[in-house]
């Protein structure tokens, strides 16, 4: 029987505002433990939460974003569940009256275009973080708790279960990262637990529409587990059906470094977190006005600018969709963009020699040694002819180590061009008289053997000669 | 008359006018813990050296010649569920034996501001369930009145204290009737605030939606002071109200000719005590008499309320002391791992009651039964509710007894939760509703004990409740009794 996976993920957002969703501590990343900490994030008896609007405000930016309908009268409630990282042993969420519900975003796998449903999207708390004193919780003789994360806001995106393999599950998450990051909610920095997803993986055979038995794997992230962890899980959700089997309901922990998925929880039956309204807290109540406003200052989003990228400079929808599928990709390339430098050759230069040392490298686009002004300077002297594309390579990758600007190295290893047309007619010259084979060939009809001699021009010229040039000296000369 | 039988604001004139002083006055009111607190036991922690401190620096601000604010000096007790910073908070349980907040509430906050006394945090029942104060993990307080009878609660011990001359005035909560029936228990006048009147900050939660801080006074001008004081927005509670605060001595005209007075049938009904009935029934013909008009009303969703209150506040207890964990603060109970940890300690160190309330409020949560309790009783409240706010387009207020008895005997009902429960009838459906109430003293039993008559408000009508019961505690002698503890001569 072939199966068809049916997938759908509940990413974890962490919004960057400066302070936490119901108190005035600071959110910062890797302050030292328990630094970030007042009575009301702690827990203490008495205390009561206070919402921090911005969490608010991005909420119903996020909505916007992905297409949802804002929820004008939306409230908190109480998720009740005992963990020491989790101080009331209650996580502040929200249950029936997210902030917005509804949504969708658009994605692309193998070139075409699908469309993935938001069940919603919910404000609440983060909890804070075990420190074991051992590598593992099993081999530690104590655990201590860090409270500084607790209270940092997130906004978890649920999907409806519309993907169908790790690949559409990449896409979709790329495609969420963009939106948050193009509206400047979260910083969404993987690495530092900013965006984290559950995912919720089960089979059916393929033509049915009943869902099977689904197993849960929290959170993950990167993208790189995102992909294994939904690839081990199928392969061994079919082996187990294939075998005549059953998938146990169960959440699964995910090894990065072995590749594979592992039973957590033995208990099979589901949490009762016995949701209650959050009695401390007001409903919020948004007005049209808010949302309009809220709406008003969306900026581009990634679908709009990737159109627009398409329409104004010619870009292919392949391009543009590179090009603005992250926030940096699209900053960058519109700064480079800004230096006057042709969009195209800018798109082949970010999405050609950038990336293939962004990712030899494994350094995010941010933090490029060639900075987006310096690459435009760079294809400036290529459209100016002061260096042909050849030598550029060599200007970028002096550029990649020395982060000098391009002219300064252009000039520093004599690599301005020949555009001379003497200089280049005495090499010329020179090629044809050595090469009487070549020469034969191309008078005797064989075109192409003109190439050679591009190549012998260019070489006597240590690369230097404008190659239109050449080209155009040789035909001249060879008629 | 000694000082410890004194109003706050007849001690306020006399510090103002220097006749006394705030170290005289403190000596005096402890002088009064030592002779009674034994048999009262009203206290969980005595603040004496603080308190002769605070005095000093009151004397020294007199002596400076400063304006005094109300309570300058003036010593007074703090029910023990409100957190005070450096100040053990046990909330009279064992879980919290040694926590010492590193924070104020915000209503100590507010009383910092008028430098007064505190002679220290008073019993009430284990994080406010109860109505007897027996509940209590360390002891069990005495009604001044006759030893023998509880003093109320869950405020009980606030209560005892001003009725015993061993506070003047005291901070109580009020979730379903624990400050108005302690005080009507005591022969005091205690007053519930409407819901987000006064901030609950630094009020450890019992439940979040009913709770209510308010005073306990010798008298209804003392306890007009001390909304003064403690009334008003407070940006850290989210349920506070923003309205302003007006100056609520400014309602004791004594007046209260064409004031529409209701009284709902539904108050009046078995189960009250004859001698309750008859007091404030009389109480309802002085006020005729002094020219309020009368209204027979109707409430009739009253006989849902102590079932409504009883799945409502049980579920938001329930989640509200998830917290006491063992984990972070409190104290803890060890086990072989950390879920063992977390019931032994929870098991262990909280009491009957309070885990009686968890199971009931955990149950009415739980999936498949929230819809059908949790669920049906939010909307009964709702029509609690609106029931009182359809009397309200015809009356001012609503006159009713506050407990269906007059204090009963240590002991005697705890067997029986249930029948404790229902001591709540004429206070919790206030609570549902979010509106204000006081209690006063309107007459005494033939057993010798205080009858308390209510007055229930509009939201945010404090002041016409303050004024009606003014206009009644004038032209009656059952103000400011210090009670005669244990048989001696007040």
């Amino acid at each position: 029987m072939k199966y068809e996976a049916v997938i759908g993920l509940e990413i974890h957002c962490e919004l960057k505002t400066k302070t936490k969703i119901f108190c005035g501590c600071a959110t910062g990343f890797g302050a030292e433990q328990n630094t970030h900490v007042c009575p009301v994030c702690l827990g203490l008896p008495g205390v009561l939460p206070t919402i921090n609007r911005r969490v608010v405000e991005f909420g119903i930016k996020a909505g916007l974003a992905t297409n949802c309908t804002i929820n004008k009268y939306s409230k908190f409630d109480r998720k009740n569940y005992y963990y020491p990282d989790l101080p009331k042993n209650w996580q502040t969420s929200q249950y029936d009256l997210p902030i917005a519900e509804h949504g969708w975003v658009d994605i692309d796998v193998e070139g075409e275009k699908k469309r993935i449903r938001l069940t919603r999207i919910h404000m609440e708390e983060d909890a804070g973080k075990l420190v074991h004193s051992g590598n593992t919780i099993k081999d530690s003789a104590s655990s201590n708790v860090d409270y500084n994360r607790t209270g940092v806001p997130l906004l978890e995106i649920v999907s409806e279960p519309d993907l169908r393999s790790a690949e559409e599950a990449r896409a979709y998450m790329e495609k969420i990262k963009a939106i948050m990051e193009y509206i400047d909610v979260s910083n969404c920095r993987m690495e530092e637990g900013n965006l984290r997803a559950d995912i919720n993986v089960s089979l059916r055979p393929v033509g049915t529409t009943e869902l099977g038995t689904r197993t849960e794997m929290k959170n993950i992230n990167s993208f790189k587990s995102l992909v294994e962890a939904i690839e081990y899980e199928i392969e061994r959700q079919t082996e187990v059906l294939e075998d005549g089997g059953h998938i146990i309901q169960e959440t699964r922990t995910f090894d990065p470094a072995r590749g594979i998925t592992l039973s957590m929880r033995s208990k099979e039956n589901a949490h009762d977190y016995r949701y209650m309204p959050e009695p401390d807290l007001p409903p919020i109540v948004t007005t049209e006005e808010e949302i309009e406003k809220f709406r008003s200052e969306l900026p581009e989003l990634p679908d709009a600018r990737r159109a627009r990228l398409e329409k104004e400079y010619g870009l292919s929808d392949y391009d543009a969709g590179i090009l603005t599928g992250s926030r940096a990709m699209a900053e960058y390339f519109d700064a480079v963009i800004a230096t006057g430098a042709d969009a195209k050759l800018a798109a082949n230069w970010i999405m050609g020699d950038l990336s293939k040392n962004l990712n030899a490298e494994s350094i995010t686009i941010e933090k490029s040694p060639v900075e987006a002004k310096r690459l435009g300077e760079m294809i400036l002297l290529i459209m100016k002819n002061t260096i042909s594309g050849k030598i550029a390579k060599k200007v970028f990758q002096e550029m990649w180590t020395s982060k000098d600007a391009p002219a300064k190295i252009v000039e520093d290893k004599g690599l301005v061009q020949i555009t001379d047309t003497a200089a280049i007619e005495g090499i010329v010259d020179e090629v044809i008289a050595k090469n009487e084979k070549a020469v034969a060939d191309y008078k005797g009809g064989n075109k192409k053997a003109i190439g050679a001699l591009v190549g012998q021009v260019m070489k006597g010229s240590k690369g230097k000669a404008n190659p239109q040039m050449v080209n155009e000296l040789l035909a001249k000369k060879l008629q | 008359m000694k000082l410890y039988e004194k109003t706050a604001h007849e001690l306020h004139d006399l510090l103002t006018a220097k006749e006394i002083t705030a170290t005289e006055l403190a000596e005096d009111v402890f002088s009064r813990v030592d002779a009674v607190e034994g048999e009262v036991q009203a206290y969980l922690t005595l603040t004496r050296d603080e308190a002769l401190e605070q005095a000093k620096t009151v004397d020294a601000r007199i002596a400076k010649g400063e304006k005094l604010p109300f309570l300058a000096g003036i010593p007074g007790a703090i029910k023990d569920n409100i957190c005070t910073k450096g100040t053990r908070t046990t909330c009279a349980s064992k879980i919290l034996e040694h926590f010492v907040p590193p924070y104020d509430a915000a209503v100590m906050e507010k009383l910092a501001k008028e430098s007064p006394v505190l002679v220290g945090k008073a019993n009430l029942d284990e994080f406010a369930m109860g109505g007897s104060t027996e509940n209590s993990a360390y002891q069990k307080t005495h009604n001044p009145h006759d030893l023998s009878k509880v003093p109320g609660g869950s405020s009980g011990g606030s209560a005892a204290a001003v009725a015993a001359g061993t506070a003047i005035w005291a901070l109580g909560s009020d979730t379903g009737g624990s400050i108005r029936q302690p005080a009507s228990f005591c022969g005091i006048v205690g007053l519930k605030p409407t819901y987000g009147r006064v901030s609950r900050y630094g009020l450890v939660a019992y439940a979040s939606s009913l709770d209510q801080i308010g005073p306990l006074t010798r008298d209804v001008r003392d306890a007009a002071n001390l909304m003064n004081i403690i009334a008003g927005h407070d940006p850290m509670d989210s349920t506070s109200s923003s309205a302003a605060v007006p100056d609520y001595t400014k309602a004791l005209t004594g007046d209260v000719k064409g004031l529409k007075i209701g009284l709902p049938k539904e108050y009046f009904v078995e189960g009250l005590d004859s001698e309750v009935e008859t007091a404030v029934r009389k109480a309802v013909e002085d006020f005729r008499a002094m020219g309020a008009e009368m209204k027979e009303i109707t409430l009739p969703h009253t006989k849902y309320a102590i079932s409504t209150y009883y799945l409502i506040a049980p579920a938001e207890a329930a989640t509200n002391l998830e917290r006491y964990d063992g984990v972070s603060y409190g104290e803890r109970i060890d086990g072989a791992d950390l879920v063992e940890m977390m019931t032994n300690t929870r098991t262990e160190l909280f009491g009957e009651e309070v885990k009686r309330r968890i199971m009931i409020g955990n149950y009415a949560l739980s999936a498949g039964y929230y819809d059908a309790y949790y669920l049906k009783a939010l909307k009964v409240r709702t029509l609690i509710q609106q029931d009182y706010m359809e009397a309200f387009k015809s009356v001012d207020v609503i006159l009713a007894p506050t407990a269906p008895t007059p204090a009963f005997g240590i002991g005697e009902m705890v067997s029986d939760p249930l029948k404790m429960y229902l001591q709540d009838v004429c206070t919790v459906p206030l609570n549902l509703a979010g509106i204000p109430g006081l209690t006063l003293p309107c007459g005494v039993s033939s057993a010798g004990l205080p009858i308390g008559l209510q007055i229930i408000g509009k939201p945010l009508g404090e002041e016409t409740i303050l004024g009606a019961a003014y206009a009644y505690e004038e032209s009656h002698d059952y103000k400011n009794k210090i009670a005669a503890v244990g048989g001696e001569k007040a």
